[in-house]
């Protein structure tokens, strides 16, 4: 399940920014205002996530340690925590904290949260890099030969296909390749990858197969449709009508000419994509007890581990709006038109 | 013409363009597949409890047993009968993302009407809102907030309703600003008519078809979200029936009784898919590609 459409205009608009050029924007470069905005934007996601886990439900400590607590068991964990300040004081101390590198340590086993943090988040990229690497080849092949035959029986039957893998939940995309390739009709793969999570997961091939394969077949659809719908409008243009009046060959047109011009949307796509992926893995390495972030964001959930939680999430959502940022930033220097424009 | 002949006109003016959408959608067989599929599925979890009768947590077997003559999709973990689980199991799910999707649209729609309506600082923070939300996986977004409050059912509803407004938003801002540019727009404003009046009359019949298909979209994704959260365990709580949960409890015995994860997990997908491809036909009727197809 991809939902990544509106991200897509996030990038335009920095670009009409730029090209709307008030005065304002003129004396400062536009990507310093872009910078500027990605940061106010992590500020506000920090806050939120703040204030949903440890304003919003009152006493946090009660809600960690359950109704049977004893009153000195709450008041030493308010006390660890700093529950007792106002709440705008106990923010600025957890921003400062994080900033300055000290992300707290596990009320579970009272390690550094970074030391569980960072083997996990290895794993996650491992598997993410992993699905886009297989993703990105299969829906740029399988776009065009839609956008080539359009409206024809493979273009419809593609559109169909990747319609329905687009509206699956992840989890069950997950069980439905578990059910082909771990049980009855073929026992060829393991259904869960468990391996310890100081392991890195290169080093356990098997085990990222079909978490991998679960992630392609959830984001490929979207990527077909994108690769499809800016090859099209490639196709359609003026210079590709030129090159086939020229007697260029249709296959040539497509490789050397469109599919280059049209790769400025996929880059904004895999950004997209890879912002999905922070959440989409959740689920999937749910599915198959994969040792990375989302699995660790589901155990520090249902152990309450309030800093690992905090922590986690915010480096999910981090991740959206650096990709983003980035992303952004790319396609202007991708795009001549773009360049310069506002600057 | 008479009197009554022009008021029958007029009547069916508004109405009329929302059923040649809905009827060039259903000329294409995506569309209806999804009735059928979504129909089925939205059927059987509304009657599943009528038609059942029995206490869904009652114990009738062994574990994982299969299908027999007493329990039709055999026993699940506990030894519960599977097919009154799966009868039972689908209500919670359907009316959440029900109310999460109508609660998301109605204030997304109400904050994109306005950003698109308003002067610069007012459309600027409510889009850069919009955008802090939108910075969130939507299922992460879910999960920070049930993390430390629980999984209460009205508190998902919201959060998911929460997770669809800037998608929302952006489609109406979009949509409005394109609307506020019309003569007869300004004509309003000429005449001092109040902007809510405005909005309200002159704009938002406007929006109306557009977002219906939004709309159809949005319940897609509120049922995926909605069942992946009960799945991982921070929807319905156990000893509830429900098909997300059931899934989870299920898996260790895929293998000696499948039925007992696959008949919730068709019945998920099945609803999922069928209510997304009635969307795309409805999508696809908006924007005209079915009459280039169908030429």
């Amino acid at each position: 399940m991809t939902d990544a459409g509106p991200a897509l205009s996030d990038s335009s608009t920095a670009n009409e920014d730029a090209v709307e050029g008030s005065p304002r924007r003129r004396v400062i470069p536009w990507w310093v205002w872009r910078i500027g905005g990605g940061i106010l934007t992590l500020v506000a996601v920090s806050i939120l996530i703040f204030f949903a886990t440890q304003v919003l439900p009152g006493d946090a400590a009660k809600s960690i340690l359950g109704r049977d607590a004893t009153p000195e068991k709450l008041e030493a964990l308010r006390a660890q925590l700093g529950l007792n300040r106002p709440a705008l004081e106990q923010y600025l101390d957890w921003a400062r904290n994080l900033l300055t590198g000290d992300f707290g340590l596990s009320l579970v086993n009272g390690r550094p949260v970074e030391e569980l943090f960072l083997p996990r988040a290895v794993n996650t990229l491992a598997l993410a890099l992993c699905a886009i690497a297989i993703a990105l080849p299969i829906s740029i092949l399988l776009g065009s030969l839609s956008a080539s035959r359009r409206d024809g029986p493979l273009d419809q039957g593609i559109a169909v296909t990747s319609l329905t893998f687009n509206a699956l939940p992840e989890f069950v995309i997950g069980l439905g390749l578990v059910v082909i390739f771990s049980t009855g009709l073929m026992r060829i793969l393991p259904a869960v990858s468990i391996f310890p999570p100081e392991e890195s997961a290169f080093s356990n091939p098997t085990a990222l197969v079909l978490p991998a394969l679960a992630l392609v077949l959830a984001i490929s659809p979207y990527l077909i449709r994108l690769v499809r719908a800016s090859l099209i409008d490639a196709l359609d243009s003026e210079y590709v009508l030129t090159a086939r009046l020229r007697g260029v060959r249709e296959r040539r047109i497509i490789v050397h000419h469109a599919l280059r011009n049209s790769m400025v949307p996929v880059v904004q796509g895999t950004a997209v994509l890879l912002a999905y992926l922070a959440g989409g893995i959740v689920v999937i390495e749910y599915v198959f007890r994969f040792p990375g972030l989302g699995g660790l964001l589901l155990e520090a959930v249902s152990a309450r581990d309030l800093p690992l939680i905090q922590v986690t999430a915010l480096f999910l959502a981090a991740v959206y709006v650096v990709v983003n940022l980035v992303a952004d930033l790319l396609v202007v220097r991708l795009t001549p038109r773009l360049r310069g424009v506002g600057v | 013409m008479t009197s009554a002949q022009v008021n029958a006109q007029a009547d069916q003016r508004p109405r009329s363009a929302w059923s040649v959408t809905w009827r060039t959608a259903l000329r294409q067989p995506r569309t209806r597949v999804g009735l059928i599929l979504s129909g089925f599925v939205i059927a059987l979890a509304l009657f599943g409890p009528l038609i059942s009768g029995v206490d869904p947590n009652s114990f009738v077997g062994a574990p994982f047993i299969g299908p027999s003559g007493q329990a039709v999709l055999g026993t699940d973990f506990l030894g519960q009968d599977v097919l009154q689980r799966v009868l039972h199991g689908g209500f919670t799910l359907l009316w959440m993302s029900v109310a999460a999707t109508l609660i998301g649209v109605l204030v997304g729609l109400a904050v994109g009407m306005v950003a698109g309506y308003s002067r610069r600082f007012v459309d600027g923070s409510l889009m850069w809102l919009m955008d802090v939300i939108l910075a969130f996986p939507q299922i992460v977004l879910a999960i920070v907030f049930v993390s430390m409050l629980g999984p209460l059912p009205w508190l998902i509803v919201l959060v998911v309703a929460l997770t669809h407004i800037p998608r929302v938003a952006r489609l109406t801002r979009s949509l409005t600003a394109e609307c506020v540019q019309q003569e007869y727009i300004e004509a309003a404003e000429a005449i001092a008519t109040p902007k809510s009046r405005i909005l309200v009359r002159e704009v938002l019949p406007n929006l109306a078809t557009p977002l219906a298909v939004e709309t159809t979209i949005r319940l897609a994704w509120s049922i995926a979200i909605i069942a992946a959260l009960s799945f991982v365990g921070f929807g319905v709580q156990p000893p509830s029936p429900d098909w997300g949960l059931m899934i989870n409890e299920n898996r260790t015995g895929l293998v000696v009784q499948p039925w007992s994860v696959l008949a919730p997990a068709f019945l998920v997908a099945m609803l999922a898919v069928g209510v997304s491809l009635i969307g795309d036909g409805l999508a696809r009727a908006v924007a005209g590609v079915d009459e280039r197809v169908g030429q």
